[in-house]
């Protein structure tokens, strides 16, 4: 069990070097930080000046080592466009990240599964096949357009929720601040997490519907319905039990690419988010926020993947048995 | 919006109850006015001197003050200097006279020694603004309230370059370890990128960088007190979002409202838009001196051609591109000049109408019977509609023979192609913060050597006009010095170093009822902002 994590976490660290090696080799095409950072009557020897200062005239290779030796000392260095510790930065910023992104993956959760259940039980009823049409409208249509439109609609026509930000945020620890304790921290969630989560949502709900589907066929069903368990008992403690397993699988996956896919959702609400950190530190070459942020990205998915790799050797005793023979 | 109206009628009857009481009192002070502001992007920093960016240097404006500032209209106004002016005996010294009774946020008075400080700190290696002060030797405090600034050289207009020099408290620095400002080399923040000590009329109350800062009335401001008490600046990137927290009432004020919607604010009840040129200009310029292009399809540089240079000022449509494209928020002109920067004529702005007959016969006189190909560089996230101009001008010059290729991209990518070399044809845009035509010779038209002629991407190498634009520098004769401007104008744009297309408009969105103009270069003052 020992060796089997130690390797996993050796496998993990490599993961994230390559990852880092990756993210850093594409920085070169982002292009030049310089002439963001100083002003257009900055002579051309002052911007040579600068760019030997940063380092960024040294061979990639140097700059890659100095990097990750900083890194590992979770040192990511000044942001060039804030002038705050990178580390420091994107600390304050996920607490938003984190909150939209639990928001709206409980709220996929919980309607993906109402209405999967539902559509699969009631296959041809006019309500069914309309959240299966307004579904399809939600993974075909652009997060981007989603957000614009409900800001469109809630905020500006019908005034009822704020159009940008995080309303009022507390303070909760040292550096965690929270919307979740304040009225209007709690209405600036929901458009950004109904936008955010709608994709996710659409998916729970095709896969618990089809899952759903294939269960109520098998024999058990047939005999629990022969035994005359009530139909609530049958489809739900028993049909939808056993369509559980992947649906719990995937919405685990889906929590890291809600993190990620934040970004676009942050930007179109102003959401003080990493992701919204991270597009505006692309915009101005901010090479230490974006390659710290690319990292955090990459250790959230390995972390992910460690503990479902993990839970897979505690669940599946096959694993167990092949380690033990190719042992003798 | 609803919620505003309804603290104003509260307000109103609140008012009315106690009239009476407030008839004793003519000097009543204002009743409490919040003013949320919105625009594109987040100051970088709240440290003076460090970067000499737009966004950033408009909101240190309302903590900090500089010596003198620019109206609205572009001329200079008095801030913390009373008077200005060249030194009697010696015409390389600046004479600046201080205001009196004038304290920082912290209640230390403000002496001739901050400014002395201040220009030091500003002229440091690590300051944005160093290239401005470059001329700049020494500074001396004369007594308390004159200071004398040494020049290398005469320098006529130096004074201009200080509407963005913003002055720091010298003990309050010393306190707190900021006398330099921030190195990005350095691993650690520095304080005065979160910390302030102005002696502006405003202080700074709460800071989330990127998300809120809120400031508020300095009730010991020397100057007249504004109307606007609190001000909660709010940057939201996205122009549709920034647009719609203007229409659901979220802000009062929107500075960056994207060119496509100004119409239709325009028209919407409760919203009033208002306009006014910006102080930068937007133009083609191309490798005019190389012996071939890198990117041509021909042996020779057709720009090197006078011929093909004017065929394409006679291809390029100004108006079409101003109706079309920038759906009439810009000022077509033939020159780079904004015009109220010093040199600017009538005649700048006057250009010869499209004609592709004669600018077709043009080309196939300068040798390219079947015309020639070549790929322009563009930027696609720096100006207004930067890319779309560029397609537009792709297509007009197609109609001539050209076979331009478009590459647009970001403009961390686009600039260093100028600053390399590395591009044959290209777009750029230029904003004048002396106010005078010598920034642009300097920096656009003088052969690049020293600090000359960074931005000058045309290879454009004229020795005698060189020697007229060092000439400008320490000119003291105001009247000669601009017949020198007028003759130097005159050379650049018969050679056709530049294929101008607009001035830039800007566009400031309001609720109804908020009053504000628009300045040139983009930098409100809240202050100035009144209520109905």
């Amino acid at each position: 069990m020992l060796a089997f994590i130690i390797r996993r976490v050796l496998q993990s660290v490599l993961v994230m070097l390559v990852v880092a090696l990756v993210s850093f080799s594409l920085f070169r095409f982002v292009g030049d930080p310089i002439s963001s950072m100083v002003g257009q009557e900055a002579s051309i020897a002052d911007r040579a000046a600068l760019r030997d200062a940063l380092g960024l005239n040294d061979p990639f290779l140097i700059q890659f080592a100095r990097f990750v030796g900083d890194a590992v000392q979770g040192n990511f260095g000044i942001s060039y466009r804030l002038q705050q510790p990178v580390m420091e930065l994107i600390m304050s910023r996920l607490p938003a990240t984190l909150e939209l992104a639990l928001v709206s993956g409980i709220v996929a959760f919980i309607f993906g599964v109402g209405f999967g259940v539902y559509t699969a039980l009631r296959r041809k009823g006019w309500a069914s096949n309309t959240i299966m049409t307004v579904s399809l409208i939600g993974v075909s249509l652009p997060t981007f357009l989603i957000g614009v439109l409900l800001i469109w609609v809630f905020a500006v026509e019908l005034q009822w929720l704020p159009s940008f930000g995080r309303g009022e945020v507390v303070s909760v620890g040292s550096w965690w601040r929270t919307g979740f304790l304040t009225h209007s921290g709690r209405l600036s969630l929901i458009l950004p997490a109904i936008t955010l989560g709608l994709y996710q949502m659409t998916l729970i709900m095709r896969l618990v519907r089809a899952e759903m589907l294939e269960v109520l066929r098998t024999d058990y069903i047939k005999f629990a319905r022969a035994r005359g368990l009530t139909n609530r008992a049958v489809h739900f403690g028993h049909a939808l039990k056993n369509t559980m397993v992947p649906v719990i699988t995937i919405t685990g996956l889906q929590l890291g690419s809600i993190i990620a896919f934040a970004i676009i959702t942050e930007t179109v609400f102003q959401w003080p988010g990493v992701g919204a950190l991270f597009i505006n530190s692309v915009r101005f070459v901010d090479v230490p926020v974006m390659a710290a942020y690319l990292m955090l990205i990459a250790l959230i998915f390995v972390v992910i993947n460690l503990i479902v790799d993990l839970l897979y050797y505690a669940v599946d005793p096959r694993l167990r048995v092949d380690r033990a023979k190719t042992r003798h | 919006m609803s919620m505003t109206i309804r603290m104003k009628s509260l307000r109103l009857s609140l008012m009315a109850g106690v009239a009476a009481a407030a008839m004793a009192f003519a000097a009543v002070p204002t009743e409490a006015e919040t003013l949320r502001w919105a625009r594109v992007a987040d100051a970088l920093t709240l440290d003076p001197h460090s970067q000499n960016e737009g966004p950033t240097s408009t909101l240190l404006h309302h903590i900090y003050e500089t010596l003198v500032s620019r109206a609205t209209d572009g001329s200079l106004e008095p801030r913390l200097a009373t008077e200005w002016y060249i030194h009697e005996d010696d015409p390389t010294i600046w004479v600046v006279k201080l205001r009196e009774g004038v304290t920082f946020h912290n209640g230390n008075a403000f002496t001739a020694d901050d400014v002395v400080f201040s220009l030091e700190r500003v002229r440091h290696e690590s300051s944005g603004f160093r290239a401005l002060h470059s001329a700049v030797t020494g500074a001396e405090a004369i007594d308390d309230h004159t200071v004398h600034i040494q020049m290398s050289g005469p320098s006529p207009l130096y004074v201009q370059n200080l509407t963005n020099f913003f002055i720091m408290d010298s003990d309050w620095a010393a306190e707190n370890d900021v006398e330099v400002p921030q190195n990005f080399a350095a691993g650690e923040e520095n304080y005065a990128v979160r910390n302030t000590n102005g002696t502006g009329p405003y202080t700074l109350v709460e800071r989330d960088p990127e998300v809120r800062t809120v400031l508020s009335l300095n009730e010991d401001h020397w100057g007249d007190t504004p109307q606007v008490t609190e001000i909660i600046y709010t940057p939201i990137s996205e122009a549709a979002t920034r647009v719609a927290a203007l229409l659901s009432g979220e802000v009062d004020l929107v500075q960056d409202v994207p060119v496509q919607d100004i119409a239709r604010l325009e028209q919407t009840d409760g919203v009033s838009v208002t306009t006014g040129p910006e102080n930068r200009n937007i133009f083609f310029s191309y490798d005019m001196t190389s012996e071939t292009l890198a990117s041509a399809n021909v042996d020779d540089n057709p720009f090197a051609k006078p011929e093909v240079r004017e065929a394409m000022a006679l291809a390029v449509d100004r108006e079409a591109i101003r109706q079309v494209v920038m759906r009439g928020q810009s000022q077509p002109s033939a020159a780079p000049l904004p015009p109220f920067v010093n040199g600017w004529t009538e005649e700048m702005h006057e250009f010869s109408a499209p004609d592709i007959e004669r600018a077709s016969q043009l080309i196939r006189d300068a040798g390219y019977e079947n015309g020639f190909s070549v790929d322009m560089h563009c930027p696609n996230d720096r100006y207004l509609n930067d890319e779309a101009i560029c397609q537009a001008v792709v297509g007009m010059l197609g109609r001539i023979g050209m076979n331009v290729n478009l590459v647009s991209q970001t403009r961390s990518l686009h600039f260093p192609l100028i600053e390399n070399w590395d591009t044959d044809f290209y777009l750029l845009g230029w904003g004048v913060p002396t106010f005078d035509s010598a920034y642009v010779f300097d920096f656009l038209v003088h052969t690049r050597e020293g600090a000359y002629g960074s931005f000058n991407g045309s290879r454009y190498s004229n020795p005698d006009l060189d020697a007229k634009i060092e000439a400008l520098a320490t000119m003291t004769d105001l009247e000669e010095r601009d017949a020198l401007i007028a003759e130097i104008w005159d050379e650049v744009m018969e050679d056709r170093v530049f294929l101008n297309i607009h001035n830039q408009l800007l566009a400031y969105a309001t609720r109804s009822g908020v009053n504000v103009e628009v300045h040139p270069e983009n930098q409100p003052h809240m202050a100035n902002v009144t209520f109905d």
